[in-house]
């Protein structure tokens, strides 16, 4: 009996199955990849993080109600150019990746732009900061969405140069993303009327930061700027502290700064640091809302503005293709992405250029003092809202060849 | 005032200075590395994860029971060792008689199961610890200002390094010690209990890591890769000083230091390099290092 009543269950099983399998014959496939950071200084800032911004994308769009079958991957590239290039080829080619998310390190974002346009597939970068991949290293393939070097330096080192910090010593992380934000801030600055006076490498990652500390203060500059990330600008920040710069009188700027960094510094440290940032959590109620659903999945922790990024392109992608209804030509997506004008819950309304640089507003935002922080993820207050038409560089000065020459 | 190569003299000794507080670190953990080779013949590739578990020890000390940073700087080495004692009689102690490889690949394994536990639970930005209230500020020294916390870091790393050497070099603990590792069943023939003592050995060379984890911890972002950014230069740093010797781990750890704090100055792209182009050149003149015999 029992017997009888197991087989007929699988048929009934075996039944269910083809039919759905059917029924998703009629839906477009999406499969997305997000590679990112998953061990190292970047973890926390995308990581997991990211992951579950996808996901939480991929539940808002109700993908499913419009006919697509999403499908999320993930793997670590360890910030290393070669593992992150090894692991998009396998994506695109034996795995039916579709579109590849956040890809922080800039180095490991340039090598996975370039295999996207290879493969015409679809690369939505969040995480790397180079303004090369919106400028001469640009791609039809390629959106970059939350933040750059530019946008970042012209936030913080205009603003800092304005306030009356006119001239400048930077710390410098010595690969792509450091160098191109170094570049970008010293001309945001000397627009501005202040002047650098000098610069020091140090190899990524770094520990120690204290020989730097010590020629920053030589240097006599009003402000020290870390042109590094993650793990680098709390172990330069920590230091910087430990040794008197602020005490003698120079200002920090951390330019690519995010909430997590200030969370692992303490507000004691990090109190009165002026950063820009395109998301904070704690900025309007949409965002609060987001927050809220993202800590609940991630043991208490408040996204990063990148996992903003990945959530917001993740749902303008999947917006292109459920008018497409197609996911093969990586670039007529892409092109489709630029067309649509872009709305979220996030970022409000904006707009992707036509060298992929996705527009929205930035925030200058200030560290609150221990004293004014009213919870544990209280750390900013809003200094200034750089809107969308300051916060980017002109699209004529990036060099991106799709941009047509007037 | 005068330059050398275009860097003024007082940078200059700043840097030598601030190199050699780096280099104190290198020589805690390369004598800890030294101790345990020399005496187990084990390659202890936990000791990164050993040198971060002190500093989180530390953190946790003060964020979960209130004890402060000066309890903590004997409290978390206390707790590491004995961690390392467990791991020791547990693990490690079976694999004495097989080749140093096995030592290596088991506690490379321990290293990553270690910090990718940390990694889960408290994320890779790190933890806030402050500079204890004793040591905050610091003196201005004409050439520098130098943190109080820094002078405490090398003068508290001298003193555990040449005590180290002291009683293993000089006592007669230490005699039984270097016996042992010579011909252990000799030793344990004239009664000294060897299995114990080299239980022990290990606690303590895991302890230094610990120590030197809760020096850190004030300075560095307390983060779960902190020991394996530093390890490998600190194994360069043995190989460099020859591996098992303990004044030449100690030595060459300062030494390193300050010549990685003159490469921060000069050319400080290649600070991440410089130790190991001299490690290279050291295997190739005098491959069993500075200080070590040749066997």
């Amino acid at each position: 009996m029992t017997d009888t009543m197991t087989r007929l269950t699988r048929l009934a099983a075996t039944a269910v199955c083809a039919l759905a399998a059917s029924a998703a014959g009629a839906q477009t496939a999406v499969k997305f990849g997000v590679l990112n950071d998953r061990s190292g200084v970047y973890a926390d800032i995308t990581g997991e993080g990211s992951v579950v911004a996808t996901r939480l994308a991929v539940e808002d769009f109700k993908a499913a109600e419009k006919g697509l079958k999403v499908e999320v991957v993930s793997a670590d590239h360890q910030n290393k150019p070669d593992i992150g290039s090894n692991i998009a080829r396998t994506w695109f080619d034996q795995d039916g990746v579709d579109a590849i998310l956040d890809v922080p390190t800039s180095s490991v974002g340039l090598a996975v732009s370039g295999i996207a346009k290879e493969k015409n597939r679809v690369f939505l970068n969040s995480g790397s900061g180079t303004s090369d991949l919106t400028g001469r290293s640009c791609s039809p393939n390629t959106i970059s969405w939350t933040y750059d070097t530019w946008a970042l330096g012209n936030g913080t080192g205009a603003a800092m140069t304005k306030r009356g910090g006119n001239t400048w010593f930077f710390v410098t992380a010595d690969y792509a993303f450091g160098t191109a934000l170094e570049r970008d801030a010293t001309e945001a600055i000397k627009k501005a009327g202040g002047t650098v006076a000098g610069s020091v490498r140090h190899p990524f990652p770094g520990q120690d930061f204290s020989s730097f500390m010590l020629q920053a203060q030589a240097s006599k500059a009003k402000v020290v700027g870390f042109a590094n990330a993650g793990g680098d600008t709390i172990n330069s920040i920590k230091q910087a502290s430990e040794f008197g710069l602020v005490q003698g009188g120079q200002s920090l700027a951390g330019l690519l700064i995010f909430v997590t960094d200030i969370k692992s510094l303490g507000l004691q440290t990090a109190q009165g640091l002026v950063l820009t940032e395109p998301f904070y959590w704690d900025r309007d109620e949409a965002s609060r809302a987001f927050a809220r659903r993202f800590a609940e999945r991630m043991g208490g922790k408040m996204p990063s503005a990148v996992h903003a990024g990945v959530y917001s392109s993740a749902i303008h992608y999947m917006k292109a293709v459920a008018e497409l209804k197609d996911t093969k030509d990586g670039a007529a997506v892409v092109a489709k992405m630029k067309a649509m004008p872009t709305d979220d819950p996030i970022f409000g309304k904006g707009a992707v250029r036509q060298d992929g640089r996705k527009l929205h507003d930035m925030y200058l935002f200030e560290v609150k003092k221990p004293a004014e922080s009213k919870g544990e993820w209280d750390l900013y207050k809003t200094l200034a809202t750089i809107p969308a038409a300051e916060a980017w560089r002109p699209m004529a000065e990036g060099g991106c060849p799709l941009v047509p020459k007037t | 005032m005068f330059t050398i190569f275009g860097v003024p003299s007082a940078a200059l000794f700043g840097q030598l200075l601030l190199g050699l507080i780096n280099g104190s670190f290198y020589a805690i953990l390369s004598l800890g590395l030294a101790v345990i080779f020399g005496l187990l013949n084990i390659i202890n590739f936990a000791h990164g994860a050993q040198y971060m578990m002190g500093a989180f020890v530390a953190w946790m000390l003060l964020n979960y029971a209130g004890i402060g940073y000066w309890p903590a700087l004997l409290l978390a080495p206390l707790l590491v060792g004995a961690f390392g004692v467990v791991l020791e009689r547990v693990m490690i102690s079976r694999l004495y008689k097989f080749d140093h490889l096995y030592g290596l690949l088991l506690t490379f394994g321990l290293a990553l199961i270690i910090q990718g536990l940390f990694r889960n639970q408290y994320g890779v930005s790190g933890l806030p610890y402050g500079i204890p209230a004793e040591l905050r500020g610091g003196q201005a020294l004409g050439f520098m200002f130098l943190p109080n916390y820094r002078a405490w870091v090398v003068v508290a790393s001298l003193v555990v390094c040449l005590v180290t050497w002291f009683v293993i070099e000089k006592t007669k603990l230490g005699a039984y010690l270097r016996a042992a590792t010579e011909n252990p069943t000799l030793v344990q023939a004239f009664g000294v209990n060897v299995p114990l003592m080299i239980t022990l050995t290990y606690g303590f060379g895991v302890a230094l890591a610990g120590f030197a984890g809760v020096l850190a911890a004030p300075i560095y972002s307390v983060n779960p890769n902190m020991g394996a950014d530093l390890i490998i230069v600190v194994f360069a740093v043995v190989v460099i000083g020859g591996m098992g010797s303990i004044l030449g781990s100690i030595l060459t750890g300062f030494a390193l230091g300050l010549v990685e704090g003159l490469t921060k100055v000069f050319y400080p792209e290649a600070s991440a390099t410089v130790i190991f182009v001299i490690m290279v050149l050291v295997l190739l003149v005098k491959p069993a290092g500075l200080f070590g015999r040749a066997t």
